[in-house]
């Protein structure tokens, strides 16, 4: 059966040029990046080859890029990094789970926490965060793109409040690296969290920039790898990956991939609209990542939806799905004021790199067919029918 | 597909079959929610729903090589099967929450699923069996071959609709021959224990349910404290409410007399649990209301059957009458046990079941 992938912020496919960039690492050159020998000093090369790579990617210093497993990792080194108990966090209601959970943790071990909310377009608005400023506030910690809607926060206004209240912005960027150009002296932050594998480099490999000079508390106790900032022998292949991801990404901005892609993605989502009735984009008022389209399809269970599609080829999301890989509502459609029935009735579709034009065509011959036939047997539809 | 050895060998034989098959898992109700709540158990593992038997359930299906979901239905489990079972409890009756399931769960919902993403039929584990009978014209829900098993009194349920779309390839099979598939598919779970007690409910222990359930809801628990009575109406002490009772029960009364005392009836209105001895507990005739028919399409004439008043019952000898639209009167040959209000009443033809009804 012919595939096609639609789900690139659930995890990319790794690019062929990342591939063989990582594959000499789990064989010939297999040193441990901290040995004084010839394999060491390869491995070591390599690893600092990546950082170069990284830094280029977010527009700081080698030295502010630490490795991480994952974009989950960086996101809690960050939080548990940068707190102890009495501080007040600032974060929002739209945050992934790594976020939000890792602030609960710390709510736990006593600091304060305000989840500020977004309006119906999905976003922070900098105002709520400022009035959300405490005495004790230490860490704002707000995202740049969201997972489920691709919606791009203001966080450079966040930032220049965080700035000048002299408190730390932490910056989760796991769904905007590498799908738009970003400077973190721009965003003004201390910490932005990446992660490989929604960058087409493998999963189980990302990185935390932390602005030089501040002091981060680490997850881990071993020995001193990553300036004392994450114990652990380097992951080399996936590092490798991660660095070669990057420089792909800096190629592709400069050939302006970035806009076609939101080409492939703006033809995708007025296909769908133009043969679906009663559906419509979340967020699809507000600059977004050019890979991602959220679209409601009311009187529609998702899951029924995701499930159809996947059956016939196409895969698609509902968003986040939870441990059981059962389908909840999504917390930030609901946070973005959906109704329970309308966030069910979403689908996420995001692009990759390897997508074509063709795939976009696949989906646009799909989609329609199997909305038109689900409304058919929807309960939720006819009652509506009969109501109207 | 529940993670356990029936429904997993089921999905093993329409695989083998050719059946182009789909595995499904019903995520009804999350075993953490209660967790910690009015002395609930920290932790819940085992069960329907939990994380292990979804695990379970999704190894079987990449070991057979289906295509496997799980999808979401806990809103309306716990609208349609929680709510009712608290709700009947605490006026006094005792609920069947697997009917309930059965009737809006997995043969409703999971029915439209399975015809949204393009499914025929859909094959449960169930110890049943389903067949058309030409001469009726009509789909037969049967007793199966290995009769410990047997649970067609929970499925009294089913329309013609859902029986037409229905698969029960383990009706002819003893569990032990299930198992001993389940052997033969390469099926890791093939020894897994049988799960015996209601799903959401840890340990059996449904008054530890209820107040869990009711302080997670931040409800109050409704008073239904109130009089225990004999049967002439005396006055010999008082409950603490009227959940913790159901007919039959003789334990936990709280009074001692001379001879063993029973609960014969709960007044749910008058919040009074009727008290006496266990010959008081026999009775000849049952009403029955929300009838469904399966094997017969309306009950014009008397029609003698076997009834079965509570799972674990030997069917019994009566006369099946119809006395209103939805309502009917079975009165038995002799005398029968602790007839329960909530549980259901199913009528069997030998071994069709003729349909049920909810005991009023």
């Amino acid at each position: 059966m012919r595939r096609i992938y639609l789900d690139n912020n659930a995890t990319t496919p790794v690019l062929p040029e990342v591939l063989e960039a990582m594959r000499p690492y789990f064989g010939e050159h297999f040193g441990n990046a901290s040995s004084i020998h010839h394999h060491g000093q390869e491995t070591r090369a390599a690893v600092e080859q990546a950082r170069d790579s990284v830094a280029s990617l977010l527009g700081c210093r080698s030295t502010e890029v630490v490795f991480t497993s994952g974009g989950t990792e960086s996101d809690n080194l960050a939080i548990a990094g940068l707190v102890s108990a009495g501080d007040h966090i600032i974060t929002s209601s739209i945050e992934h789970h790594a976020v939000l959970h890792a602030c609960k943790h710390a709510e736990e071990m006593g600091c304060e926490v305000t989840c500020v909310p977004v309006d119906g377009r999905s976003l922070v608005s900098p105002d709520d965060v400022r009035r959300a400023l405490r005495p004790n506030t230490k860490l704002i910690s707000i995202m740049m793109a969201n997972n489920e809607t691709g919606v791009l926060q203001p966080v450079e206004e966040i930032g220049r409040i965080a700035e000048e209240a002299h408190i730390f912005f932490h910056v989760d960027a796991v769904q905007a690296a590498a799908k738009v150009p970003i400077d973190v002296n721009r965003v003004a932050c201390d910490a932005m969290s990446i992660s490989g594998h929604k960058m087409h480099a493998p999963q189980g490999v990302g990185a935390l920039y932390v602005r030089k000079g501040t002091h981060l508390q680490p997850l881990f106790y071993g020995g001193r790898h990553e300036r004392s900032r994450r114990a652990g022998t380097e992951n080399v292949p996936g590092i490798v990956a991660l660095g070669k991801a990057a420089e792909l990404a800096m190629q592709s901005f400069e050939r302006g991939d970035d806009k076609k892609m939101s080409a492939l993605r703006d033809r995708l989502q007025q296909g769908i609209l133009a043969q679906a009735e009663e559906a419509g984009v979340n967020g699809g008022a507000t600059p977004r990542v050019p890979n991602t389209a959220n679209i409601y399809f009311d009187h529609i269970e998702g899951e029924a939806m995701v499930i159809s599609l996947d059956l016939k080829g196409l895969a698609v999301s509902t968003g986040a799905a939870c441990s059981s890989g059962a389908i909840e509502p999504s917390h930030v459609l609901m946070a973005m004021g959906l109704t329970a029935n309308r966030a069910r009735s979403s689908i996420r579709f995001s692009l990759g790199k390897q997508n074509t034009p063709e795939d976009i065509d696949f989906a646009l011959a799909l989609v329609p067919e199997v909305v038109a036939r689900l409304r058919e047997l929807s309960p939720r539809y006819t009652k509506q029918a009969v109501i109207s | 597909m529940s993670g356990g050895v029936d429904s997993s060998t089921v999905a093993a034989m329409v695989r083998a079959d050719g059946h182009s098959v789909i595995g499904l898992t019903m995520q009804l109700w999350n075993q953490r929610r209660l967790a910690g709540h009015e002395g609930m158990p920290e932790q819940v593992t085992g069960r329907c729903c939990s994380l292990d038997d979804v695990y379970d359930a999704r190894r079987v299906a990449e070991h057979i090589g289906i295509p496997y979901y799980v999808v979401n239905h806990e809103e309306r489990f716990e609208h349609d099967v929680v709510r009712p079972f608290v709700a009947e409890y605490l006026s006094g009756r005792t609920p069947i929450p697997c009917s309930l399931c059965n009737n809006h769960l997995k043969f409703d919902q999971l029915h439209v699923v399975a015809r949204q993403i393009g499914a025929d039929c859909v094959a449960t584990g169930h110890y049943a069996k389903v067949e058309y009978d030409d001469s009726r014209g009509r789909w037969l829900l049967k007793r199966p071959t290995d009769r410990s098993k047997d649970q067609t009194y929970f499925l009294f349920g089913l329309t013609q609709e859902q029986l037409s779309r229905t698969l029960f390839p383990l009706g002819g099979m003893t569990k032990p021959e299930v198992r001993e598939l389940a052997r033969k598919h390469g099926l890791a779970l093939a020894e897994k224990p049988d799960s015996q007690e209601i799903c959401f409910v840890p340990g059996g222990d449904y008054k530890r349910f209820i107040d869990a359930y009711l302080a997670e809801r931040g409800e109050i628990l409704p008073d239904t404290a109130g009089e225990l009575v004999t049967a002439s109406g005396e006055v010999i002490g008082e409950h603490g409410g009227i959940h913790n009772f159901t007919v039959g029960q003789r334990k936990g009364l709280g009074v001692a007399t001379g001879s063993p005392l029973y609960v014969i009836q709960i007044n749910g209105a008058e919040k009074q649990v009727v008290v006496g001895g266990d010959e008081h507990l026999y009775s000849r005739t049952l009403c029955g209301r929300r009838v469904n028919l399966i094997s017969v399409e309306d009950l014009s004439e008397p029609m003698r059957v076997s009834v079965k008043i509570r799972h674990r019952h030997e069917a019994a000898p009566a006369l099946l009458e119809k006395i209103a639209a939805d309502e009917i009167l079975v009165t038995f040959d002799q005398p029968q046990r602790a007839i329960t209000p909530g549980q259901a009443a199913v009528f069997y033809d030998d071994d069709i079941v003729v349909g049920g009804a909810w005991i009023a």
